[in-house]
């Protein structure tokens, strides 16, 4: 490993322009549970690591059942899920939140670290995605700008971000009515293990709650970065919930889905697990709302 | 080369200052700046939970975290859990069970336990065993170790 610099910024500008001026050898620290392992391994070599988890911009987690939640890109996972009420009202992203790693991994890992690292398998990617969440980035010249989540990935490990950018937080739509969310993975063990195959969904009923007013189907591990399956949410918009609706919504799924073989699972068996997977996510964020 | 970093910190009570290179992590400065050999390397990456300390409050893994991010935190390790002539209950409950054997993952499994009845006093087995899932043994199996930890949130609660 080579030597690096470490600098904690006190700003956001302090933090852009720390990273503006090194480049690609400069990269924000929030958990450092895959950065620290990316440098330590010499997977990645860095001059400068900005640590940016100690600004209030990157530690904002406040929920309004008006305007929605605004999560701090360095948030880690732990305080999301201590709080009931973003709990109760963004099941899916906590689905996520709480199998990521295990206790120690989630009292650092952060969301926003989480979606700069960019891996196709990441957890919180899905839910993000079928939530509508839309990031936040400053530029190095203090200009903003909004890019939603499954715009973020641009292929495996790189991501929108251009020289001196940071993502500093997350605006998450306030959930509807008679709506809720849901995410999970296939993976070979209980605990502690990268998606095979990961599915979220996020469904709005009617107030009858047996028809699909919309929904949202997003894909981790079966493409270069996470997917949105616009299509496949789409075409239960307006049905009746019905175990076709979900069967034909899950194949829409399986058919945008472009997955490799390699050590975690075969081709063939991620686009088998994509339709398991997204029956069961719709149908899990369908039980919620009825439960709710 | 850049500098060593200079750090003012709290480690299990006390005031200590190191300096450190930024790219050392947390666990070795403890272990060859500090000479706090207490918590372990097992993997180095985040797998095994056997370097656990508690952070701020928070169970982290030491390898996960750089030296240099110290400046003004709160750390415990499990230096700092026995008193000279008493160990802690959860030392107490893993020897009573003889929840280790090589003992490389007992530190770790004990920074723990300790982060765990914390934070619940009265933690359920299943509990016990999610919020364990991050620390691995290789010799004990884990069923001493759950009752280990059951036992002391017996005495300690
Ligand atoms: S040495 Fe830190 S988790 Fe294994
Ligand atoms: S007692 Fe040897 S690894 Fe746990």
């Amino acid at each position: 490993m080579r030597a690096f610099e470490y600098v904690p910024a006190k700003t956001v500008a302090e933090a852009t322009s720390l990273l503006a001026e090194k480049g690609d050898q400069a990269k924000p620290l929030a958990g450092g549970t895959d950065l620290i392992v990316m440098v330590r391994e010499n997977r990645r070599q860095l001059e400068r690591m900005v640590d940016i988890k100690d600004l209030p911009e990157t530690n904002v987690l406040s929920y309004s059942p008006d305007t929605g939640l605004d999560l701090g890109a360095a948030v880690p996972c732990h305080k999301i899920y201590a709080d009931d009420a973003i709990s109760a009202a963004y099941p899916g992203l906590i689905d996520a939140a709480k199998i990521i790693g295990g206790t120690a991994i989630q009292g650092r890992a952060s969301v926003g670290g989480n979606l700069c690292n960019a891996s196709p398998a990441a957890d919180t990617i899905p839910p993000l995605i079928v939530l509508g969440a839309i990031c936040v980035i400053a530029g190095a010249d203090g200009s903003t700008r909004e890019v939603p989540v499954e715009e973020f990935c641009t292929a495996p490990g790189q991501t929108v971000l251009e020289r001196g950018e940071l993502l500093v937080s997350f605006k998450v739509p306030a959930p509807p009515q008679n709506s809720s969310s849901f995410y999970l993975r296939f993976i070979p063990r209980n605990e502690m293990d990268i998606a095979v195959v990961g599915a979220g969904a996020s469904v709005v009923l009617d107030d009858a709650k047996t028809s699909i007013v919309s929904a949202r189907i997003s894909l981790a591990a079966v493409a270069p970065t996470p997917l949105l399956a616009e299509e496949a949410g789409a075409s239960l918009a307006g049905k009746e919930i019905s175990d076709d609706a979900i069967n034909a919504a899950a194949e829409a799924a399986q058919a945008i889905a472009r997955p490799i073989s390699d050590m975690r699972g075969t081709a063939e068996q991620r686009t088998h697990l994509v339709g398991v997977l997204t029956r069961r996510a719709l149908n899990g964020a369908i039980q919620r709302v009825k439960e709710a | 080369m850049p500098r060593k970093v200079h750090v003012q910190t709290t480690i299990n009570g006390e005031t200590v200052e190191y300096l450190c290179e930024p790219r050392q992590s947390l666990l070795e400065v403890l272990r060859d700046v500090l000479h706090l050999t207490g918590a372990k390397e097992g993997c180095n990456n985040g797998n095994c939970g056997a370097c656990s300390v508690i952070l701020d409050g928070r169970l982290v893994n030491s390898c996960l975290v750089l030296g240099a991010e110290l400046e003004g935190k709160s750390l415990e390790t499990i230096e700092g859990l026995a008193d000279p002539d008493q160990l802690d209950p959860i030392q107490d409950a893993f020897l009573e069970n003889a929840a280790l054997q090589c003992g490389i993952c007992t530190p770790g499994f004990i920074m723990a336990a300790k982060a765990l009845l914390d934070n619940n006093p009265n933690p359920t087995e299943y509990e016990i065993r999610y919020w364990l899932a991050g620390n691995l043994c290789r010799c004990t199996g884990y069923d001493k170790i759950v009752r280990a930890v059951q036992d002391a949130a017996q005495t300690t609660s």
